[in-house]
């Protein structure tokens, strides 16, 4: 008998402790392959070069003065910052209106407008860009930053649809038709009332919309050869250029990442948990 | 403005958009791949299969999806499940495991690159350890299974991401009472999972997978980074279809077989975890 009740706290103890563990283990699993990304970027490339590695950062800037000075490379980068900044633009531009529609309108055609924009979820859309790259020639949009924010748009308004779409319908309706009784028009109300409870939600779409855009390699690689995004630079010159630089260039890419995913924490699972049903 | 007009005048620039950019251009790319200069031919598939590197491509890209996805699927699920019970702590621990969700998989790729790379993390630690006297070339033709792990690996890491979000976004959606009756009937921990979790999960699971699989079949710059030629996929040769051998209607045929492949899966996860009518939450 006693030996059950001992047994009990005991195996709850280790449970909580395998839990414990497996958390930890699941938080190194990701950020120790950052850690080491880290290192190599502030190690002088030299020591990128050498071996074996040193396991804590020197802090030399070095890799990162190299690629700062490295032919091509802060154009790439400036190209990407471009893209992306017009890739939110655009696809909230666009995408925001039909979320709105979609939240507080019934009408004919719904059901296919919910499909049309369900369905460019199930291709993999970055081929898109292979026939686009004949389009663009003809009108002129060939190699352009323009031209590729168009295609990253394709990618991003989707998502921006369907986030606005369940950010909107987390407002009431009768919100809305309290301000219609008060004297305000459709727009008034939208702007006033309607629009300052969305601000941040849009905003962290519109984050989303950056990150789908600067992430985004094969497109960009397609799409543009003077005007070479950092991705499609750093794919570009992956057979050649030394390590130091591609470590430099990875970490470049990933910094904002880490930003951006921290600013939209927030609104990630409410975005995905209904943006998906 | 009358309501009644106002929803089409909403979705009218999206429409038109994607009618522009995303019907348009599916339309242009069946046209190049079945044709090539004259009239409607099956000569641009015919070349693309018979390539030699097709086939390798193909069960590359098939091999690399079979041994990424389960993985992550068990990976999101557990990870779900933990972050569900987590009192203190919760927010900082699903930041940490989201962070790969903003990183693009060329840079997943070259973050690999550090480990797995001839003077990178794997070697100096297993030099450390006094384990090898020399610095291992892993990413080589001589290291077939090592070229491979790297990449199954990177994709691991970097898009277990997509599904957990997914997952803690549909586990969020299931009403407690469930588990507090199952608990009242004494239903352990396991059975309350593979009872009510997983059935009720349905709908997430499948977007999740659904989303996964196309990405999957999608992969190109992890590979691009770590295994270069070594490791050929689909998406690599239709890029180098398009930009080394300068054929458009061949990459064009590999863009429409890589869509048939998405789209045949797409279908089939739909129909294995089909959600029957009005049982949804």
């Amino acid at each position: 008998m006693t030996a059950v009740t001992t047994q009990a706290p005991d195996t709850r103890r280790a449970g909580r402790t395998v839990y414990a563990a497996a958390v930890v283990l699941l938080c190194a699993w990701v950020l120790v392959p950052l850690y080491f990304l880290f290192i190599n970027t502030l190690s002088s490339p030299d020591t990128v070069n050498s071996f074996p590695k040193p396991f804590v950062p020197e802090f030399d800037t070095g890799s990162l003065a190299f690629f700062a000075g490295f032919a091509g490379m802060l154009s790439a980068l400036k190209n990407s910052i471009l893209v992306a900044g017009m890739t939110m633009v655009m696809s909230i531009l666009i995408g925001a209106p039909a979320g709105y529609a979609l939240s507080r309108f019934d009408f004919r055609g719904k059901e296919v407008f919910r499909l049309l924009i369900l369905l460019t979820r199930a291709f993999p859309l970055p081929l898109l860009a292979l026939p686009l790259a004949v389009m663009f020639i003809r009108t002129g949009l060939d190699d352009t930053v323009f031209g590729l924010a168009l295609v990253h748009t394709t990618l991003a308004v989707p998502f921006a649809v369907l986030i606005t779409f369940s950010l909107f319908s987390g407002i009431p309706m009768e919100l809305e038709e309290a301000a219609w009784t008060l004297g305000c028009t459709r727009l008034t109300a939208f702007t006033k009332v309607v629009l300052p409870l969305i601000l941040p939600g849009i905003t962290a779409s519109a984050i989303f919309a950056f990150v789908i855009s600067w992430n985004e390699v094969f497109a960009a690689a397609v799409l543009t050869i003077e005007n070479r995004t950092l991705t499609a630079f750093l794919l570009q010159n992956l057979d050649t250029s030394p390590l130091h630089l591609k470590f430099a260039g990875g970490f470049i890419l990933v910094v904002p990442a880490l930003i951006f995913i921290f600013a939209v924490r927030k609104y990630l699972f409410a975005m995905w948990g209904i943006a998906n049903r | 403005m009358n309501a009644r007009f106002l929803p089409y005048v909403l979705i009218a620039p999206v429409t038109l958009f994607l009618c522009l950019f995303f019907l348009y251009p599916f339309v242009l790319v069946a046209k190049q791949a079945f044709s090539t200069g004259a009239g409607f031919t099956m000569d641009n598939f015919r070349d693309v299969v018979s390539y030699w590197k097709f086939p390798i491509s193909m069960k590359n890209t098939l091999l690399l999806a079979a041994a990424v996805v389960p993985v992550q699927l068990a990976l999101a699920l557990l990870m779900a499940t933990m972050v569900n019970k987590m009192k203190r702590g919760r927010d900082l621990v699903l930041y940490v495991w989201t962070i790969p969700l903003g990183i693009s998989d060329l840079a997943a790729g070259i973050i690999w690159l550090a480990i797995f790379e001839q003077s990178g993390f794997l070697n100096s630690m297993m030099h450390g350890l006094g384990l090898i006297d020399r610095p291992v070339n892993f990413l080589s033709y001589q290291h077939p299974g090592v070229v491979f792990l790297a990449i199954a690996l990177a994709e691991i890491w970097r898009a277990t991401a997509i599904m957990l979000v997914i997952l803690v976004a549909g586990i969020g959606l299931i009403p407690k009472e469930y588990y507090e009756a199952a608990e009242v009937f004494g239903a352990s921990p396991w059975k309350r999972f593979t009872r009510i979790t997983l059935p009720l999960l349905r709908p997430s699971l499948q977007t999740a997978l659904v989303l996964r699989v196309i990405l999957a079949f999608e992969v190109f710059a992890v590979v691009a980074a770590l295994g270069g030629t070594l490791f050929p996929v689909l998406m690599g040769e239709t890029y180098a279809y398009q930009f080394d051998l300068l054929n458009g209607g061949a990459a064009a045929a590999m863009a429409l077989i890589i869509l048939a492949i998405s789209i045949g899966f797409t279908l089939i996860i739909l129909r294995l975890l089909r959600v029957p009518k009005g049982a949804t939450i």
